[in-house]
């Protein structure tokens, strides 16, 4: 999705999280950045396909843009760009609400939904609470809109993985996330950004669905601010 | 004016000589640690002997990987899911152009500029002086570090045959279109990869085709348990199974595809698998068992329009073609500074290092059963972190040089395979690419 795309800026490519597709960032973050002149690209994660082959077909993508890429994932998206960093050298990367401890998250959905959660624990669907995604000032009619259009089929190896590889070519890393996210808990975002080696920015009031979130476009703001600053140096 | 040029001191700053794929990696890698760099490449484009468009690119119209695309691709930057399992010379080109397009590696290279001489100045420090490739003024500048990405496989190797040919004779690295095969008697020299390709081609081409070897060799076949054979290969090496083991399962797999190539008047090899470089082509038995190409021995002499066999019989060709190899060069470098020989093989530490100078580092000059990208990859990458640590922490470094001094030279080169210029930087990529690992493992940045 390009409006006036600049030269000189990396194209930038949104990985959606379990049970989004491309859709997810086309509403509201891409446009945001196309009108700040980047490149933007989105993929839909092969349906059924592992940690491995998910962060294989981040990869492909971004080998096939003709500028080195700035990946940013939301929520387990952020787990396959994590990985996917092991093996491309992103020019940057953004790990958004990021899914990357397994059992807290876990823990965190059963506390909240736990009617919800429990069947995926089996293999079944995962069915999301509204609470569970966005903060209070989402009207309820649209969360609702927004949740049924998720398919959420959890993998095992989404609690079970290995910490993921330390990134090719050493790119930038920002952590954006909520203290008030009710699927990553706060000392999760701490530890992810602490593993980058920073401090996670943080949204107060925002559910987990920054993306989609009434208040969407202040996150995306910043991280285009942060990635101006970064590719300043 | 003072006579002596102006030099221009880049500093930090790092030389890479080539803009092929070693070079490229280079450039990639020393710029993610940090350093700014001077590319100087004597064509006008990247791509190096992948581009055909170069004076000195030994491709030919049919010239494919011998190695599969998985194992051939850089690690960080994949070739498409679509492409085929052994890509074309055109689409490895379109791969190289892309890659230093997605990195942005062109703007530090200097096109049309040829390196003209690496000097050492002291200290490290190299004074470099090159020369736009037409000619004009040289331009002296002072590097902190020289990387050296000229590749080994444009300067042809000539075999020396006496006698005289009346016919035309011509090497490998010349032949470039089909057409110059077509219903002509060629006779091709040499066993390796290129000369057996360039038997196949010739098959489908000329009248007739001779193929001359001096001794046997293995003839693998590019697929194996309908997998390309080099994955087969390295699943073997990832599980650790012993070379005795590897050999007898060679044997065993030939036998069961390509069969005994002795019926056809070939040589049985005299080395065992696994001990020159391997040969790939499916191909060459299929048209011998055509008859579309007759194996020779050796050729002693030339006689007028013949040329004399060893084993007395005289051939009456139109083309020969030398498919004899390359040898490297270094004509910008004392050849102590890479402790070359008289015979001018250089005696780098890992086929990478010289020895005597921290600063000077050869990319690309391995010869493996495995794609060279790879491995040209993880070359940049430790000689970027060993010129990093040699500026961040010289202690450590000193360590480090220290240490590897004593890794014992058979644990990362080939040690037994057949002596000869083909096989001076022969190396299993196994061993070879873990010793690297270790290197890199003892240079990793303080956590």
């Amino acid at each position: 999705m390009t409006e006036e795309t600049d030269a000189k800026l990396p194209p930038l490519l949104f990985v959606p999280g379990l049970g989004h597709g491309a859709w997810a960032f086309a509403e509201h973050w891409m446009p945001a950045a196309a009108a700040r002149g980047f490149a933007a690209y989105a993929l839909t994660p092969r349906p059924g396909g592992d940690l491995r082959a998910q962060a294989h077909d981040v990869v492909q993508v971004a080998a096939s843009l003709p500028r080195q890429t700035v990946l940013v994932g939301h929520g387990a998206g952020a787990l396959v760009v994590a990985y996917a960093m092991g093996r491309y050298p992103a020019r940057a990367a953004v790990l958004a609400a990021p899914v990357m401890d397994g059992w807290p998250a876990l823990g965190a959905a059963l506390r909240v939904n736990p009617l919800g959660t429990l069947p995926a624990l089996f293999g079944g669907r995962l069915r999301l609470h509204r609470k569970q995604l966005f903060g209070p000032d989402m009207p309820g009619e649209r969360a609702d809109e927004i949740i049924a259009r998720l398919d959420a089929r959890p993998r095992r190896e989404l609690v079970t993985h290995g910490p993921a590889p330390r990134p090719a070519g050493n790119p930038p890393v920002l952590v954006v996330g909520s203290p008030d996210d009710r699927v990553v808990p706060r000392t999760s975002l701490d530890r992810t950004a602490a593993r980058y080696g920073g401090a996670p920015l943080l949204f107060p009031g925002m559910g987990h669905e920054l993306l989609l979130e009434a208040a969407w476009a202040e996150p995306i703001a910043a991280i285009l601010d942060w990635l101006g600053k970064e590719l300043e140096t | 004016m003072p006579d002596t040029p102006d030099i221009a001191d880049r500093r930090d700053a790092v030389c890479v000589i080539g803009a092929g794929a070693s070079g490229l990696a280079a450039i990639k890698n020393l710029r993610e640690h940090g350093f700014e760099v001077d590319c100087y490449e004597r064509e006008t484009s990247v791509g190096g002997a992948w581009n055909w468009r170069h004076d000195r690119s030994p491709v030919f119209a049919g010239t494919h990987l011998v190695t599969s695309r998985p194992l051939t691709e850089f690690p960080d930057f994949p070739m498409p899911d679509a492409w085929p399992d052994f890509p074309g010379h055109r689409q490895v080109l379109s791969y190289l152009e892309r890659y230093s397009r997605h990195f942005d590696l062109e703007r530090d290279v200097w096109f049309g500029t040829e390196v003209v001489s690496v000097v050492p100045v002291g200290d490290g420090r190299w004074d470099v002086t090159t020369q736009s490739t037409g000619g004009g003024s040289s331009r002296v500048q002072r590097y902190a570090g020289v990387v050296v990405a000229n590749g080994h496989n444009w300067a042809p190797l000539k075999p020396k045959i006496p006698g005289d040919f009346s016919g035309q004779l011509i090497h490998s690295a010349t032949l470039k279109d089909p057409a110059q095969l077509r219903k002509r008697k060629v006779l091709v020299i040499g066993g390796g990869n290129t000369g057996c390709d360039i038997a196949v081609e010739a098959a489908q081409q000329a009248s007739t085709v001779w193929h001359s070897t001096r001794r046997g060799y293995w003839y693998a076949p590019k697929y194996v348990l309908g997998r390309p054979a080099d994955q087969v290969n390295d699943r073997m090496l990832q599980l650790g199974l012993p070379l005795r083991l590897r050999q007898w399962l060679y044997r065993r797999a030939l036998a069961l595809t390509t069969g005994d190539l002795t019926r056809y008047g070939l040589q049985e090899p005299d080395h065992r698998p696994y001990e020159s470089h391997p040969v790939v082509n499916s191909q060459l038995p299929l048209h011998l068992g055509h008859g579309r190409i007759t194996p020779v021995p050796d050729v002693t002499s030339f006689d007028g329009a013949e040329a004399v066999l060893a084993d007395g019989r005289r051939i009456e060709p139109d083309l020969v073609i030398t498919a004899t190899g390359y040898r490297p060069r270094f004509e910008f470098l004392a050849p102590e500074l890479l402790g070359t020989g008289e015979d001018g093989r250089p005696d780098l530490h890992l086929h990478a290092f010289a020895r005597q100078h921290p600063t000077l580092a050869v990319v690309g000059l391995v010869q493996a059963d495995f794609g060279l990208f790879p491995i040209a990859h993880w070359q940049s990458v430790a000689v970027a972190r060993w010129l990093r640590l040699r500026r961040t922490d010289p202690e450590r470094a000193t360590a480090v040089q220290q240490k590897e001094s004593t890794r014992p030279v058979a644990s990362w080169s080939r040690r037994r395979v057949v002596p000869g210029p083909r096989h001076w930087f022969e190396v299993d990529h196994a061993d070879y690419l873990r010793a690297v690992e270790g290197l890199l493992h003892e240079m990793e940045p303080a956590r």
